[in-house]
């Protein structure tokens, strides 16, 4: 542990954006938990005296057109936009890293059949699949983080399988194997937890995507439904007003969403700097 | 020995920056070649053989640095030439070949476009009879079917071939002098001796010097007139083969030619050489670098190194030569 | 080189598979009952049983997906319920705006971030490799909607340089005749002159917002690779041998650096695919995207299915032009087979 903490000190030091990068997380994190308590307007109280006001000392972010308090519908949107992120690529990890580390340690009919469903799903341009897959289960944000996790599986699923192929043969599994565990505990007990490392950094970098599948999907009307508060659907409200010059309604959620993605991409270059630094381009 | 020598490489000191600290990797170098000789540069993997050829040639890792030393080639000091000359020298008047040549070779483009590549380049040809000159090349080296051959990509031909394309491309302009780096590892015993006579043939022929860069001793004493022993970034013996072979004075040559598996030694009588390479990163090196590991180390090692000659063109760098 | 072909047209053949049944498994796994989306949100429960008999609803699922097969093997992809028109036709009639707009953003994107990965490569830590690194990291965190808004507010409302971003042409201009299609085509081949010039400016800002989407991971792909290459054995052969720098970097580094590259195109083209929907929403661009979404809207489904289907075909068709022009520019690949 220790080392692991010197070696990350010693990676910010070396790389200043990461050490930013963290900073942002933190922030956003600060607002996704406390975000209702923070906000100074009720994001959902309407104001028709109110609408479509240019940011001001009374309102930061302007008003919409329901005279809404957009700064505190962008802070409390946080919360949803990241847990829609979130649960989708820990679905995603969970569904691919068993499935991979299943296919990579046993090879066979569970390498060819996994195989298979990753290739079927990487047929389809992903973010049509994930617009398919929401319109046949329905509108639902719960479906939102199925479609992003599906169209996410294949890469974890790539990703435990090789590294999995790799620890297969390692001293350490056949220790396990020699004391009796059965192949399931080895997988689960073994291998799995020793791929966590590399598999945290991909969920990382995968977060990044995954809220911007999700922004876009609720872009064009699938999941988040008004009046609830949600980057993607407040840029998609706000776009009805950029004809017109009220450009406000629209560019806060989404800078915000740009900064979310922003920061959990430098995030996860960042840890795998820390982790696995060959992988560097 | 009058004459101006082809390359005469003096005091050439070259560091290479890295993470972990500055490498003095090569420290005052010198050695000539003279015109039509062909000479060994053999050490250890790691002794600076293959830094010293790449810094002549200018092609040294950009990490890497010449930090003194002149490289004189043809009346120019080739260390102190702009890109642009070092390149229209490169290829016409000193070449250079590798080992693997398979990888050596550009994978997606034919072997008689690449020779004729440097035909236009240097030799004066026009691309309209540069592919026949490169064919005529083909032919130099002694490779069956050179008209189907010069059609073929480098993986469809074997490594010996490959490293005949190399050769081609590397006299197609008839230099004055050729840097050969282990051109034979990876080959087998009886291709490595097919290669060594051809570049010792096409050598006689054109009265061009080579050096041959090799840790093969014994490939080295059959194939050159004289040797230069490098061990760490140092020269430390020179001699003609057959005096190195028969009198080594420098301690590590004498270790050397002792791992060196001859025609009757067994491999029960194969000495290694005690002790390793030392760090060359660090600042309180010796002066000098093999005392660490030298039986016959005196008080005097640690002082600056001297060259003694002895006899013609036979210079040993030891206090206490054998 | 026949055979190369053949083989990669047998790799299509599972996705196809895999695309036909999973596209037929999205129809089916509905929740609630199939007909009643099929018949729409206001029909009766008349409506909705007649809608089970005559689309088949009522069999055994093996049957159902035989009658799949057979339907599109006709090119019938049902009818649009908002329109009552064929759903085939009206994504036949709305493919080549889709088509106009991507392969402009295609050619856009290629043509900024190939130079740009090579000279970052060969100009390593000058700005235009900071420029590089900067425009790939920010250039995959930018969501295309939001770029898209960006531009249309500054070019449009605030510059006033970019026309509305109300579709395919002004309201005075007339489309060209129809020979592929695509309007820039069309209007050059007939000689209008305005008409083309029209369609330019209507396709610029969307088409840049699209390009600059995919610019991050063809230019990352083509600097890293790019690296590799002038880092390689054959590169330090061709510096030995004295060839001119120009020769070292374009005939022999490039040439090998863009076959990674190539392979990256697949990956960019399901990006391109799937921005295109949220692109065309943005511009009002008449184009399939824009008639998926709205029938998601209108929760019309069958024009969504057949948008997914004939997404998920080209994509399968693009990604085998992809492997056969990847098997004719490596020799490698194609003398082996």
């Amino acid at each position: 542990m220790i080392p692991l903490l010197r070696h990350a000190r010693y990676v910010l030091s070396e790389n200043p954006v990461t050490g930013l990068a963290f900073g942002l997380f933190a922030l956003f994190l600060i607002a996704g938990v406390f975000g209702p308590v923070l906000a100074p307007y009720n994001p959902l109280q309407s104001n028709a005296a109110m609408a479509l006001k240019p940011p001001s000392a009374a309102h930061w972010f302007g008003t919409d057109q329901l005279g809404r308090d957009i700064f505190s519908r962008v802070l409390v949107a946080t919360r949803l936009d990241l847990s829609i992120a979130f649960a989708s690529v820990v679905l995603a990890f969970m569904l691919g890293a068993l499935s991979g580390v299943a296919a990579g340690y046993f090879g066979g009919w569970t390498d060819r059949v996994v195989g298979r469903l990753a290739d079927t799903i990487m047929a389809f341009p992903l973010f049509v699949l994930a617009m398919g897959i929401v319109a046949a289960l329905g509108n639902e944000v719960i479906n939102i983080v199925i479609a992003t996790a599906i169209i996410n599986f294949p890469l974890y699923a790539r990703v435990a399988r090789a590294e999995a192929n790799v620890r297969r043969d390692a001293g350490f599994i056949e220790a396990a194997r020699l004391s009796g565990n059965g192949e399931a505990r080895v997988v689960l007990g073994h291998v799995l937890p020793n791929i966590m490392p590399i598999m945290m950094v991909q969920m990382s970098l995968t977060m990044g995507y995954a809220i911007l599948n999700a922004a876009g999907l609720s872009f064009i009307g699938l999941g988040v439904r008004p009046p609830d508060a949600e980057w993607g659907i407040m840029v998609a409200e706000g776009a009805n007003f950029i004809q017109s010059g009220e450009w406000w309604i629209a560019l806060f959620p989404g800078a915000a969403l740009m900064l979310a993605v922003f920061c959990f991409n430098l995030l996860g270059d960042g840890l795998r700097d820390i982790i696995d630094p060959r992988q560097r381009t | 020995m009058t004459a101006v020598p082809a390359l005469a490489v003096e005091d050439l000191s070259v560091e290479f920056r890295t993470r972990s600290g500055t490498v003095k990797v090569l420290e005052k170098v010198g050695f000539a070649v003279d015109k039509g000789e062909t000479i060994a540069l053999v050490g250890e993997s790691g002794s600076g053989k293959s830094v010293t050829a790449f810094a002549v040639m200018g092609i040294l890792d950009p990490a890497g640095r010449v930090t003194s030393g002149r490289a004189m080639f043809g009346g120019a000091d080739l260390l102190a030439l702009s890109e642009r000359d070092l390149a229209e020298q490169r290829g016409r008047e000193l070449s250079m070949i590798f080992q693997n040549p398979r990888t050596a070779l550009n994978p997606i483009r034919r072997v008689g476009q690449q020779i004729a590549d440097v035909l236009v380049r240097h030799g004066g040809a026009t691309s309209a009879d540069a592919p026949r000159a490169a064919v005529e090349m083909l032919k130099r080296v002694r490779i069956p079917d050179p008209e189907r051959r010069a059609e073929a990509y480098p993986f469809e031909l074997s490594g010996g071939m490959c490293q005949r394309i190399m050769i081609a491309i590397a006299l197609a302009c008839r230099p004055a002098l050729l840097i050969a780096d282990e051109p034979t590892t990876g080959l087998d015993v009886t291709t490595q001796a097919v290669i060594m006579d051809l570049i010792g043939e096409l050598a006689h022929e054109s009265g061009m010097a080579t050096i041959f860069i090799t840790h093969d001793l014994a490939l080295a004493a059959e194939y050159c007139d004289r040797i230069v022993v490098m061990h760490a970034g140092h020269i430390v013996e020179t001699a003609p083969g057959g005096e190195l072979f028969s009198h080594p004075r420098h301690p590590y040559s004498a270790k050397l030619l002792a791992a060196t598996p001859g025609e009757t030694a067994s491999l029960a009588d194969l000495a290694s050489i005690p002790g390793g390479l030392p760090d060359l990163r660090r600042s309180d090196l010796p002066a000098c670098r093999y005392s660490g590991r030298c039986e016959r180390r005196l008080e005097e090692c640690a002082r600056p190194l001297p060259h003694r000659a002895l006899g013609d063109r036979h210079m040993v760098a030891c206090w206490n030569p054998l | 080189m026949l055979k190369m072909l053949l083989s990669r047209l047998a790799t299509a053949v599972p996705s196809l598979i895999g695309v036909v049944i999973v596209t037929f498994m999205l129809t089916r796994l509905l929740p609630g009952d199939p007909a009643a989306y099929f018949a729409g949100l206001a029909a009766s429960p008349q409506a909705i049983a007649e809608i089970r008999t005559k689309l088949g609803l009522d069999k055994s699922l093996p049957e159902q997906f035989v009658a799949y097969i057979g339907d599109l093997l006709h090119g019938n992809l049902g009818s649009s319920l908002s329109t009552g028109q064929p759903v085939m036709s009206e994504i036949a009639t709305r493919l080549p705006a889709s088509g106009e707009l991507t392969l402009a953003a295609l050619i856009l994107a290629v043509g900024i971030a190939i130079p740009l990965g090579v000279l970052a490569a060969v100009k390593q830590g000058t700005w235009i490799d900071h420029l590089c690194r900067i425009v790939t990291t920010a250039g995959v965190s930018l969501p295309v909607f939001f770029t898209g808004l960006l531009f249309a507010y500054l070019f449009y409302y605030v510059l006033q340089i970019a026309p509305a971003p109300t579709g395919r042409l002004d309201v005075f201009l007339s489309p060209p005749d129809h020979i592929t299609g695509f309007y820039l085509i069309d209007s050059a081949l007939t000689g209008n002159m305005e008409t083309f010039w029209g369609a330019l400016r209507q396709l610029a800002l969307p088409a840049i917002s699209m390009a600059i989407f995919s610019l991050a991971p063809l230019a990352r792909m083509t600097r890293g690779s790019m690296l590799s290459v002038l880092g390689s054995d054959f590169i330090r052969t061709a510096r030995a041998s004295g060839l001119a720098p120009r020769t070292v970097v374009f005939t022999y580094a490039f040439r090998n650096a863009v076959l990674p590259v190539i392979t990256t195109l697949g990956m960019v083209f399901s990006f391109l695919l799937g921005a295109n929907v949220l692109v065309e929403t943005v511009f009002a661009w008449p184009g399939i995207g824009l008639y998926a979404v709205n029938a998601l809207i209108t929760s019309d489904y069958a024009p969504v299915q057949g948008f997914v289907l004939t997404m998920a075909l080209l994509y399968v068709a693009l990604n085998l032009a992809i492997d056969c022009l990847y098997g004719l520019v490596d020799p490698r690949v194609r003398l082996d087979s």
